[in-house]
């Protein structure tokens, strides 16, 4: 990347980095607070203009980081003339709005809340401006969204802000999803997400099919971000946001985002009729219908909104024209609205801050006690209403020109003439805002005496009104940026030259008479004032918020029909569908010719196949009676290890037999604590409906199986025979798998049966936390107790049982490589090993004893795995590459050291610390349940009997 | 032999089924557990049946092997299959402790309460 590149980047990256700052920095009080947000504005602002001199000239500047690059994906950035207009625009006000929202917010407002808000939204729009990868694009057109709703619902209190910030977010997000919608069609119609070669491409995608369709999309996300009929709606009521953020949002940001799209997007879209017709009729319509709203808005906030409104429609008008002194008008009009708009904005918030009120109706006579201000509002709406020697009178000729000659589905004066009543509005309503609230007589009930602020306060309104005087009178120094934007939008080398003085057109015939009929309604306000407030007009709001009960209620509907809150339902309507598609995929295709015949059974084997089945129809039959069920469960965890056994698979069978123990053991120490019988609830017809769902279940599984058992297949598991010896060093192909082969699945099965014993002792302490713990304490549970509950025989029996099954768990672990046996299986024999002394001596005796927490072993595990693996990387060789080598040591016969089996050893200790750790929390369970805690091993001790009998002898 | 796996399966699933359609967290658990021998027994059956051929290498002389693969998955799937049952179990027993109620669907009184708690 080139150094402006690079600077290109951290331009992009600064705003998001400095959003960390003011939260922390508010603690040293708002100055520092408003610094600390100025501070990453100013120094993207320096580096961006160090690189403006080079994009003026007419280069572009480019930075890119591949990160998906097969999926198009990257993170590239490209700053020409259009972005470095948007980009100065977005960061210098970004730095006014700061100093105006230092002195405009209250002690009471979360000041660091606001500029965290404000820089991020400014790195979101940031990010529009200067991406070159429309997927990114998209990314930070989503985020203005969502960002300007944390700024419009900023004063969380007000219920209006709330609102407001929703309905913006509701009509701006979801414009946002059509246009991602239509940036993929143009993605995929170009074949490149490079904003770059899409906009070169642009004879490609007017002749597509697919153009109209994309056009319409993307236009909806324009229109709707900037506020164009019929989406103008939101603009207004986001007002409800504090001053600062309305100005910058409403002025030069969140809605020029859909102009500066459309502006964008001009070379590959725009020049075809449909553009015209769409882009050119929305704004002349969004033009006239704002400016007329405007003028009779009483809150001077609202008046501004769809004053902003109807300018938004005038700049896509242009842009709908197509014709490139249109596009050079567009852009000097941006620049110029930015000015006069974010001032009068700010103007409005310094009323409103000192009078406490918007309403122009109580307004008026402002000009004696806010002198500063006064001349600050004026200088910036006689630019709004266009008047000569202010910027605003510049950009609204060369529009009026361009309007003049415009043809209208053949007719050549609706658009003029629109086009003047539109400025004539504009005049009228800016006029308003200059003599209804600083005009006239003094009034003596102001809600609270004015003055001007501070100068901190007026300071960034000031220095917008004299850019607009700067640049009304000496138009050429905007030149230079107005030509770099304009040939960045139509690709063409244009030179216009911004003057005053035109000759006499149509358009200053067409502004003349636009000023005197302005000031002409003006002098007619009140009664239009009345004719207007009383007649029917369509109000948005209402219709917007019927809308949104509409939807609410319909997913309500959706989701009370298929979310109802019965397992049962669900799980019936799942088994039906899976059966469904399993029969279609059967019905499909049929089956081929059976490859294989059927192995014999032994008579062995049909007892246990008939011990199996009766227990299953047994556990279904007398499910009631749950103990019972839990005694034939374990009949059938038995039979099929032996099935296993039979079947050439000695592994599972270890395995299965030893997790069935431990299971019954769980289940039975919870069924402690539960009703001890189900109650038969279920109606007849609930019975034979999940019964034949069950069969229909049973029977596709079990064809199903039978099917693929009688055809042979084409494995991959003959390399693992092959190379288990070779490769992993052991000659148990199982457990090389689970070792070598594939130890990344066991190592990540270890973690998650770590995370569910970490889960079950977390519950557990969630739940002796809560209402839980006080009807464990109130239950008797007494009955269930047996009278002796550490019985000698059984004491005795696990203690000479311990070491035996301690040593039998080792000799399964070591030999697990070669011979059956492993990790999982041995972790399983030595938990059932001290599982049976916490049956024989109780928690507490046992616990006592204790030398390790499981939790730590669980996590030693995971760690000796994970180390075990990275220890291959030492060597230069992939994650879980094993190494192996034979050792002999008298007198013990040769044999093997594998690091597998450290491996092994990280599995074996995971699986004894979880499954300690669930049973552990069970009997913690128990122990709160007011079982009494013993501290010998039984409960009376026969040793002290005798002694009392010899003592009586 | 095949007959016998494959009907042991279906009878699993079958009664597995049923039980997962009860209306109280035992009977569930309980069908989950069948549930899940099926669905192990069945994953195991994919490597076809073979007798007498474990896939434990010989050391002397030429050797056929059953399929080693799916005995590998089946064997952490039994493994993860009684972490995710007590789970399912401590669930249950929280619930029933909470509740004083094992059912395991909200019962129709109950969801209205719970409607009106939201909207509320």
């Amino acid at each position: 990347m080139s150094h402006e590149g690079t600077l290109l980047f951290l331009i992009a990256v600064l705003p998001f980095v400095g959003a960390l700052l003011p939260g922390l920095m508010i603690r040293a009080g708002r100055t520092v607070c408003a610094v600390s947000t100025a501070v990453p504005t100013l120094l993207a602002l320096i580096m961006l203009l160090v690189l403006a001199p080079a994009v003026l000239r007419g280069e572009v500047v480019q930075a890119n980081i591949d990160w998906l690059p097969q999926l198009g994906l990257s993170a590239s950035f490209f700053l020409d003339g259009l972005g470095l207009l948007f980009a100065a625009m977005i960061l210098g006000v970004g730095l006014l709005i700061t100093l105006y929202a230092r002195f405009y917010l209250s002690g009471d407002d979360p000041m660091g809340q606001f500029y965290t808000y404000l820089l991020l939204f400014q790195g979101a729009m940031l990010g529009i401006v200067i991406s070159d990868n429309i997927l990114l694009l998209l990314i930070f057109w989503e985020l203005t969204s969502l960002s300007s709703f944390l700024l419009i619902g900023y004063w969380k209190h007000l219920p209006e802000g709330r609102q407001g910030a929703r309905m913006a977010l509701a009509v701006t997000g979801s414009g946002g999803l059509a246009m991602i919608a239509g940036m993929l069609i143009l993605g995929s119609v170009v074949g490149s997400y490079n904003l770059t070669d899409i906009l070169q491409a642009g004879d490609a995608i007017r002749a597509s099919e697919w153009y109209l369709p994309a056009l319409i999309l993307i236009l909806l996300g324009a229109f709707t971000k900037s506020a164009q009929f019929p989406f103008h709606f939101w603009l207004p009521h986001a007002m409800a946001a504090p001053t600062p953020v309305s100005a910058y949002l409403h002025s030069a940001t969140m809605v020029k985002a859909g102009v500066f799209l459309m502006a964008r997007m001009w070379p590959a879209l725009a020049g075809t009729d449909a553009w015209f017709y769409i882009v050119a009729t929305t704004g002349l319509i969004t033009m006239v219908i704002g400016a007329l709203i405007a003028l009779f808005k009483d809150d001077l906030k609202a008046l501004l909104a769809f004053s902003t409104v109807s300018h938004l429609g005038l700049l896509t008008m242009l842009l709908g024209f197509g014709t490139e002194a249109a596009a050079v008008a567009a852009v000097f009009h941006i620049i110029n609205h930015l000015t006069f708009k974010a001032a009068l904005f700010m103007t409005a918030g310094i009323v409103d801050h000192e009078t406490h009120t918007r309403d122009i109706k109580r307004l008026g006579g402002l000009r004696h006690l806010m002198p500063v201000t006064f001349l600050i509002g004026t200088v910036a709406a006689l630019s709004m209403a266009g008047i000569p020697l202010f910027n605003g009178f510049l950009s609204k000729e060369m529009m009026l020109e361009e309007a003049s000659h415009t043809d209208w589905f053949g007719s050549p004066y609706a658009v003029p003439i629109l086009a003047t009543i539109g400025a004539l509005l504009s005049v009228a309503y800016s006029f308003r805002f200059v003599s209804h609230v600083f005009l006239g007589p003094k009034r003596e009930d102001y809600p609270n005496a004015p003055h001007d602020p501070p100068f901190g306060m007026w300071a960034a309104p000031a220095i917008l009104a004299f850019l607009v005087i700067v640049i009304g009178v000496a138009p050429f120094l905007a030149e230079g940026i107005v030509t770099a934007a304009a040939n960045a939008i139509t690709g063409a080398d244009l030179h216009p030259h911004l003057k005053i003085w035109h000759g006499v057109t149509p358009a200053l015939w067409m502004s003349i008479v636009a000023v005197l009929g302005g000031a002409v309604l003006l002098t007619l306000h009140r009664p239009l004032d009345r004719a207007w407030i009383s007649a029917p007009r369509p109000e948005a709001k209402p219709m917007f918020d019927g809308l949104v009960a509409a939807l609410v209620a319909a997913s309500r509907w959706i989701t009370d029909i298929s979310h109802n809150g019965a397992i049962s339902r669900y799980l019936a309507i799942f088994t039906i569908t899976s059966v469904l598609l399993g029969f279609a995929a059967y019905s499909g295709s049929g089956l081929a010719m059976p490859t294989r015949g059927l192995l014999g059974v032994p008579p062995v084997i049909a007892v246990g196949w008939i011990m199996l089945i009766v227990a299953t129809v047994s556990i279904v039959v007398m499910h009631h009676y749950r103990f019972r069920a839990l005694t034939l469960l374990g009949i059938i965890g038995l039979s099929i290890s032996a099935g296993f056994a039979y079947l050439s698979a000695p592994d599972l069978a270890l395995t299965q037999i030893s997790v069935e123990t431990v299971t019954i053991m769980l289940l039975l120490l919870a069924l402690h604590f539960l009703p001890k019988v189900t109650p038969k609830e279920s109606a007849i017809g609930l019975r034979i409906r999940d019964g034949i769902i069950a069969l229909a279940a049973g029977g596709g599984v079990g064809s199903l199986a039978y099917a693929f058992m009688m055809r042979d297949i084409e494995t991959i598991s003959d390399y693992h025979i092959d190379n288990s010896y070779e490769g992993g060093g052991g000659t148990n192909v199982v457990n090389v798998i689970l070792v070598d082969f594939r130890g990344y699945d066991t190592y990540g099965e270890i973690i998650v049966l770590g995370i569910a014993g970490l889960v079950i002792y977390a519950l557990m302490h969630a739940l002796l936390d809560g209402p839980a713990a006080k009807r464990l304490k109130n239950t008797d549970y007494s009955q269930d107790r047996s009278r002796d509950r550490h019985p000698l025989m059984m004491v005795v029996v696990t203690r000479v049982l311990m070491p035996i099954a301690l040593v039998v768990g080792l000799y399964i672990f070591l030999r697990g490589h070669n011979q059956p046996g492993g990790g999982f299986v041995a972790g399983l024999v030595v938990a059932i090993a001290l599982l049976m002394q916490y049956m024989a001596s109780g928690f507490a005796w046992t616990q006592e004893r204790k030398k390790i927490e499981y939790h730590t072993m669980i996590g030693l595990g995971v760690l000796v795995a994970g180390l075990t693996g990275i220890g291959a990387w030492l060597l230069g060789q992939p994650f879980l590459t094993s190494a192996y080598t034979y050792v002999h040591l008298p007198p013990i016969e040769e044999f093997e050291l594998a690091t597998a089996m450290l491996f092994d050893l990280g599995v074996f200790l995971t699986v004894l610390g979880a499954v300690m750790l669930m049973l552990y929390s069970l009997s913690r369970i128990a122990r709160f349940a007011g079982e009494t805690v013993n501290v010998t091993p039984m409960d009376y001790d026969p040793g002290g009997y005798v002694t009392d009998e010899e003592a009586e002898r | 032999m095949e007959l016998i796996v494959a009907s042991t399966v279906g009878v699993l699933t079958a009664g597995g089924v049923y039980l997962l359609l009860r209306l109280r967290t035992f009977p569930v658990i309980l069908g989950l557990a069948l549930l899940s021998y099926a669905v192990n027994v069945f994953l195991f059956a994919s490597g076809r049946l073979a007798i007498d051929q474990s896939p434990i290498l010989a050391k002397y002389g030429e050797a056929t092997y059953t399929d080693p693969l799916p005995q590998a998955l089946v064997l952490t799937a039994i493994v993860i299959s009684f972490g995710m049952t007590a789970v399912l179990v401590m669930i249950g027993l929280g619930a029933y402790l909470e509740a004083e109620s094992d059912r395991v669907d909200i019962e129709p009184e109950m969801r209205d309460a719970t409607d009106k708690g939201e909207s509320a």
